[in-house]
């Protein structure tokens, strides 16, 4: 590209104790220029954007934009210089409401519903608190606050991960319209179509420093891959096997609850791996609630290998093998305590067990640790590790625990390929030696990879079912819209 | 793209305050050693087998009631009632007291176990924030038991000889208190809980994410429960001690001890945003608070002193520990 340098960082470095999570970086990012950053989990990409947001400073480097020295201590100093960031966890306080938490950021109620409007995302009900809004609906609202600044640049760190397609063809509306402004967007994303189709240049960083720079549509997919991990390697690939089904492990029988789901049916076997597509919003969320014991259904079944489960808590399902995976992995997380400590909290769930340490637990932790490939570098606080170790580490401790039916809910949001394709590799491995599992992803093209069958939900209710092998994204897509149902399979 | 690429990891300077989150009981201990030398410029005799026995003999009922508080901080709560506890057991011991001290000390004991389970029971069943909760029950004990001093409770306010000799009385030739052997068992029993067993993983766990531990299958007001009833058996235990050393109760008996407690806790690295701290840590805050009550005896400072050093202590520390661990 020949537009003109914006933004330059040169060398920047940052470690944390003993963990080195930028070694040297050089960044140029151009005027009018869609710029992807891109890397494997843990190279060091939310650091930087961090340190580009004055969120944290850097121990050495220098940060240019306009061509002038620029030193960030803090975030309003960042915002004051023209750079905008929409974080991968929305920076929304979630006891406040919509309206409580643009107040305290000063930031003009008008002309965030204009953006909400402009993204097709209107009808928000701005008197509601965050904690009640679903996560999509949060990121565009972080988006549209960070757009009424008129930032020279802004800065998506995975803004698109749980972003159902339709909603992210809004943000790249708007990172289309930012370049035509000859403005510049610095977009982080896993995806890499989006980058192939998105972006004029993309930087890779590699365990913290940038090793290559290109036009990702003269590298290609292949390429970019390649780039990311070091070593020559290919996409996702199919995972999915034919395995005998064993006996049904989990079965509902019209689920309801409230106006989220209208009656839900399903029968999961054991060695089956399940899948649910959905728009966002569809009573997904409130499908896994249900199953994981987090709240009773108003009225149906849900019975665990033959036997009603009648949960209280998360302990009654826990108890009867069924155990979560949560979308917000750091809801699962102990960040603060060691990797063993997270893996081992399974272990001590009856007050039997509160007496001393389980005998098997440095087995059952290593085993975990080998089977997930962790990497434990950082071992003593979980809070430390890249967004794909903490994502190892949260599956990690059903590994260890052991567990009948799996509910996966969006597992692999936000993290890289490598890391992705362990987890469907995982997923069919746990089927193949027994296990159930019930995965809803908000990435519909992993479906056909890992599934064996899949239902979709739309408006509370099941409307389609496909055996995996035969779903597109495409017969996912417009089932998922409510336009056809029995008929797509 | 090869590794070698990549070069050594860039030379960031290890910092002062990485150096003392590293190693946090070295530092405690050398803050210790250095109060203890300054005490013996300011006062020679301090220096003595007699002196330091002082301080242990100060230190130990604090140290055990800062385990109390250091159990529930990890937790993310606290209890602002182990004063009145320790108070309340010590009451109940000396009443018991001429039925024998076995069945002195596990009345008191009992007592502090009842109060601490119903402070569980508001905190975990009932959701009530520990502040309030353990507020309110420090209240209702301190009403409660001048009610009862008059009227059940009416007989003996004074401890028999075993809880006496416990409380106050050394051995080895007056050289070591026996409240420090009670201190010490109870010390190795709180570490090795904390380290070694499935609940005290648990309260790490809690106060660091309840929500993660709840999504573990395990029942949080159990672990809640379980946390409060062991801060109060360990409150009552520091009462009786209190009382042996005194001799006699008296409403005012632990009343002293709630800030302190906390105190020594704090100073010992546990966050009161719960996750982090240990029972070490916590030992080393309470020897630390004893030298300085010693220290202030000497220089003949009033209890108004002691507040504002206490004070500006903890803030002092709580600014350090903020700094230490956004800095790492």
């Amino acid at each position: 590209m020949t537009s003109s340098s914006i933004l330059a960082t040169s060398q920047v470095a940052k470690r944390f104790g003993s963990v080195v999570a930028l070694r040297s970086v050089d960044l140029t990012v151009g005027r009018g220029e869609v710029h992807a950053l891109l890397g494997a989990n843990g190279a060091g990409k939310s650091t930087l954007v961090k340190i580009l947001s004055g969120v944290l400073q850097a121990d050495e480097g220098q940060i240019t934009l306009h061509g002038r020295n620029l030193r960030l201590r803090n975030p309003a100093e960042a915002q004051e210089a023209g750079l905008a960031t929409v974080f991968q966890d929305p920076a929304l306080i979630p006891d406040l409401t919509v309206s409580e938490n643009f107040r305290l950021t000063d930031v003009s109620e008008q002309e965030v519903v204009e953006w909400l409007e402009r993204m097709q995302m209107s009808g928000v009900d701005f008197d509601q608190q965050i904690r009640d809004l679903p996560l999509p609906t949060l990121r565009l609202i972080d988006l549209a606050r960070a757009l009424t600044r008129e930032p020279a640049i802004l800065m998506l760190d995975e803004i698109t991960a749980a972003l159902p397609a339709d909603q992210a063809e809004q943000v790249f509306g708007v990172m289309d319209e930012w370049r035509d402004k000859g403005r510049s967007v610095l977009f982080i994303t896993h995806r890499l179509g989006e980058v192939m189709r998105m972006c004029d240049r993309a930087t890779v960083l590699r365990d913290g420093r940038n090793v290559a720079t290109f036009v990702p549509r003269e590298m290609g997919e292949a390429g970019l891959v390649e780039a990311m991990l070091g070593e020559a390697a290919q996409g996702p690939t199919t995972v999915q096997t034919a395995v005998a089904k064993g006996p049904v492990a989990l079965e509902t029988r019209q689920l309801r609850s409230g106006d989220r789901l209208k009656g839900v049916s399903l029968e999961l076997h054991a060695g089956e791996v399940l899948g649910i597509a959905a728009l966002e919003g569809q009573g997904q969320d409130r499908l896994f609630a249900l199953l994981a014991g987090d709240r009773p259904p108003d009225s149906g079944e849900i019975l665990v290998a033959g036997d009603p489960l009648l949960a209280q808590s998360p302990y009654d399902a826990v108890r009867r093998g069924m155990v979560l995976i949560p979308s917000d992995r750091l809801q699962a997380l102990l960040p603060q305590r060691s990797i063993r400590e997270n893996l081992a909290t399974p272990l001590y769930r009856r007050v039997g067990q509160w007496w001393g340490l389980a005998a098997d637990e440095d087995d059952r932790v290593r085993s975990a640790i080998d089977r997930l490939s962790i990497d434990t570098r950082a071992g003593r606080q979980a809070g430390r590790l890249s967004g794909g170790n903490q994502q190892k580490v949260v599956v990690g401790r059903w590994l260890a625990a052991g567990f009948r039916v799996l509910l996966c809910f969006d597992p692999t949001r936000g993290i890289d390929v490598r890391t992705k394709q362990q987890i469907y590799e995982l997923l069919r491995e746990l089927a193949a030696g027994g296990a159930a599992v019930l995965l809803y992803t908000s990435e519909l093209a992993e479906i056909p990879l890992v599934c064996d069958r899949v239902l979709v939900l739309y408006d509370g209710q099941v409307v389609g079912r496909q055996a995996a092998h035969e779903a597109t994204e495409e017969s996912l897509l417009t089932a998922a819209h409510g336009l056809s149902s029995e008929d797509v399979a | 793209m090869t590794d070698a690429l990549l070069g050594p990891e860039p030379t960031g300077r290890p910092t002062w305050g990485m150096w003392v989150s590293d190693h946090p009981q070295l530092v405690l201990g050398s803050v210790l050693v250095l109060l203890v030398v300054v005490t013996g410029i300011i006062e020679p005799r301090y220096l003595t087998f007699s002196g330091l026995r002082n301080t242990v003999l100060l230190a130990a009922p604090l140290g055990i009631m800062a385990g109390a508080q250091t159990i529930l901080m990890l937790t993310g709560g606290i209890d602002l009632s182990v004063g009145m506890i320790a108070t309340a057991a010590a009451y109940v011991a000396a009443n018991q007291s001429p039925s024998g001290a076995a069945i002195a000390i596990t009345a008191g004991l009992l007592v502090g176990v009842a109060a601490g389970t119903v402070n569980g029971i508001g905190v975990g069943l009932f959701r009530v924030n520990p502040l309030i909760m353990t507020l309110a029950m420090s209240a209702i004990l301190l009403g409660l038991f001048t009610a009862l001093s008059f009227t059940v409770l009416q007989g003996s306010t004074t401890v028999g000889r075993l809880i006496s000799t416990l409380g106050g009385g050394s051995f080895l030739g007056n050289r070591i208190p026996y409240n420090a052997l009670v201190w010490g068992g109870v010390s190795l029993l709180v570490i090795y809980g904390l380290r070694r067993t499935g609940l005290g993983r648990l309260l790490y766990a809690v106060g660091d994410n309840p929500t993660a531990v709840r999504l573990a299958g395990v029942r949080l007001w159990q672990v809640h429960l379980a946390a409060y009833a062991i801060a109060g058996l360990l409150a009552a235990l520091a009462g009786i001690l209190l009382a042996g050393r005194t001799g006699a109760v008296d409403l005012q008996l632990g009343v002293n001890f709630v800030l302190p407690s906390v105190a020594a806790a704090v100073i010992g690295g546990t966050s009161i945003f719960g996750g982090i701290g240990t029972y070490s840590g916590t030992i080393f805050g309470a020897l630390i608070l004893g030298v300085l009550a010693t220290m202030m005896t000497f220089l003949d400072a009033g209890q108004a002193i002691q507040q504002i050093v206490y004070g500006s202590i903890l803030l002092g520390l709580a600014w350090l520990y903020a700094r230490v661990t956004s800095s790492s």
